[in-house]
């Protein structure tokens, strides 16, 4: 294994570290351990972090390819004798490795992609290949403390499971997997989870916010607002769904570094505004507007244009339940542009199951697993317009693929996808 | 000019400032340097060999990734300060570091007193002292 070049002066040690800890960073556990700690606490001295936190699970966004380095990474732990000390989740591959004929790829982006996966099975990690863990049965109870990455399942991991992460960032992920430690800074305490941002939603129709496509665009809104603030949310519906605040969270994290949102009355740590509030008075109230939210709704989407020339869904990877919402709205039809719905291959075992995935391939729906098509080339090369019902998709999806996006709902995208043109429901927007 | 040393080192180049914060990882081409989300009022600007001065990172947790790719591809940045200290960029130079790679002074400033710095050539110490290269 390479050796630290940052060693001489990194980690500089103003963090204070248990004897097992500094076997760790000594080289007791071995070398990738070594590394992992070494990575661990100096992550913790950049934070400010005076000590480490034992955490109980991670989920790793690492194993997705972007370039050789993150295969070097990953194979010197794995050289190491690096084995994950805590039961760990996998986000996407660069790949689907069910349907290994989708991709596009070179040679070269497969075997590598490949290879970057290999090791964190290597690792001891689940192979569970999904940005939505959470879905997929990884579901920390309130106040554990955890390591994620991946940035939708850290938005939920802390707001709609009430379990305590930072944003972990690929590598660092992995090392605090590696070590069963994180740095004990930001949202793994108590004082840092309090609201300091009063998001008021309570003159939001109703009848907009019982619909799936109000969420992305409430969450573009709130993390362009909100930056890295923590908020709480007052006036959502109490039968707000696990999915809708996924789609909230997913787009709060891409035009923000939102990490944590309360909803009052849903989220375990807010049965009410106050209780969100720590019983202090906000830093800043902030109404939800009707033009705020059409800038935002605008901002989704990159062209006008009335021609589509594909359709994905699933980013977050989508639940059954969104699954039998996509069904729904088939009805039956057959689309006539190339359709894909992302997934994790947990929730497409039982798709096998029940014969939907028969019926959404006769339909003409690309069912695609343990990746997605924004962060894997899936898409026709020929470019053009995409849609989408997936506020990260529409964001990401531009600089990512060289798509333009038109964002609408998962019904809107199922009429476009049948009729070959954009068809969007502007009426739910008339406020 | 002093800023919180997050990943220590020096370096110079022209002071370029992002205008608004951004993701690295769909935000920056590893292979070219360029600022590439379209939506970002920065697309087009090459990052490479400029001392970088974003107000704050957003958005994915694979920035660290998309860090240290730039550093293999010889696009980074010379120096990266930050209005409000971000772990996931820095880590991937730290990586960087770990894999016998080159790697870059990142700094936490307060991005008002980012604002009040002078465009052209900066320098970055080693203790993270910045200041105009005709200052030397």
């Amino acid at each position: 294994m390479p050796g630290g070049g940052l060693a001489p002066t990194f980690p500089r040690m103003s963090v204070h570290l248990t004897p097992d800890e500094r076997a760790h960073l000594d080289g007791g556990r071995g070398e990738a351990a070594a590394m992992a700690m070494r990575l661990v606490v100096a992550a913790a001295e950049m934070m400010g972090a005076a000590r480490l936190v034992e955490i109980e699970s991670a989920h790793i966004d690492g194993c997705l390819y972007h370039g050789d380095g993150g295969v070097l990474f990953a194979e010197a732990l794995v050289a190491g004798d690096g084995r994950v000390a805590v039961p760990t989740t996998l986000n996407v591959g660069a790949l689907d490795l069910l349907h290994p004929e989708r991709i596009r790829g070179d040679a070269h982006h497969g075997e590598m992609a490949r290879r970057q996966m290999d090791a964190y099975l290597k690792l001891g990690c689940a192979p569970t290949w999904t940005c939505a863990p959470y879905q997929a049965g990884h579901r920390p109870g309130p106040g554990e403390q955890v390591a994620w990455g991946e940035s939708n399942a850290v938005a939920f991991a802390n707001s709609v499971l009430g379990a305590r992460t930072e944003r972990y960032g690929d590598f660092l992920d992995a090392c605090c997997a590696l070590t069963g430690r994180a740095p004990l800074h930001g949202l793994h305490l108590d004082e840092n989870r309090r609201a300091t941002m009063l998001v008021d939603a309570r003159q939001v129709p109703t009848s907009l916010m019982s619909r799936d496509v109000f969420y992305p665009v409430l969450g573009t809104w709130l993390g362009l607002q909100v930056g890295r603030e923590v908020c709480v949310i007052d006036g959502l519906p109490a039968d707000v769904t696990e999915d809708q605040l996924k789609a909230l969270g997913a787009a709060a994290a891409s035009t923000g570094a939102v990490a944590l949102f309360h909803v009052a009355g849903v989220t375990p740590e807010a049965p009410s505004v106050e209780a969100a509030l720590h019983g202090a008075e906000p830093r800043a109230r902030v109404p939800v507007t009707s033009s705020g939210l059409r800038g935002s709704l605008d901002r989704l989407s990159t062209t006008d244009a009335e021609g589509v020339d594909a359709v994905a869904v699933g980013s977050p990877h989508f639940s059954d339940a969104e699954f039998a919402a996509l069904e729904a709205a088939l009805a039956g039809r057959r689309v006539s542009l190339p359709f894909y719905a992302c997934t994790g291959r947990d929730v497409f075992a039982r798709l096998e199951a029940s014969g939907a995935a028969t019926r959404l391939r006769d339909a003409g729906v690309d069912v695609v697993v343990d990746t997605c098509v924004v962060v894997t080339p899936i898409l026709p090369a020929r470019g053009g317009v995409l849609m989408t019902c997936s506020g990260k998709f529409a964001h990401y999806g531009p600089a990512n693929t060289g798509y333009d996006v038109v964002y609408g709902s998962l019904e809107d995208c199922v009429e476009s996808a049948v009729a070959g043109a954009v068809r969007r429901d502007e009426a739910v927007w008339s406020w | 000019m002093k800023g919180r040393v997050l990943v220590p080192g020096s370096a110079f180049g022209p002071l370029l400032r992002l205008r608004h914060a951004i993701s690295f990882w769909g935000g920056v081409d590893p292979k070219t340097g360029r600022v590439c989300d379209p939506r970002h009022p920065d697309h087009g600007v090459c990052i490479t060999g400029a001392i970088l001065a974003l107000p704050a990172a957003i958005g994915s947790s694979s920035s660290s990734a998309v860090m240290l790719e730039l550093i293999r591809e010889e696009r980074a940045p010379a120096g990266l300060i930050m209005g409000t200290a971000d772990a996931i960029v820095a880590l991937g130079v730290l990586v960087a570091g770990e894999l016998g790679l080159p790697t870059l002074p990142v700094l936490e400033v307060a991005w008002a007193a980012v604002e009040d710095l002078p465009e052209g050539e900066i320098d970055i110490a080693e203790d993270g002292t910045i200041q105009r290269m005709a200052e030397r």
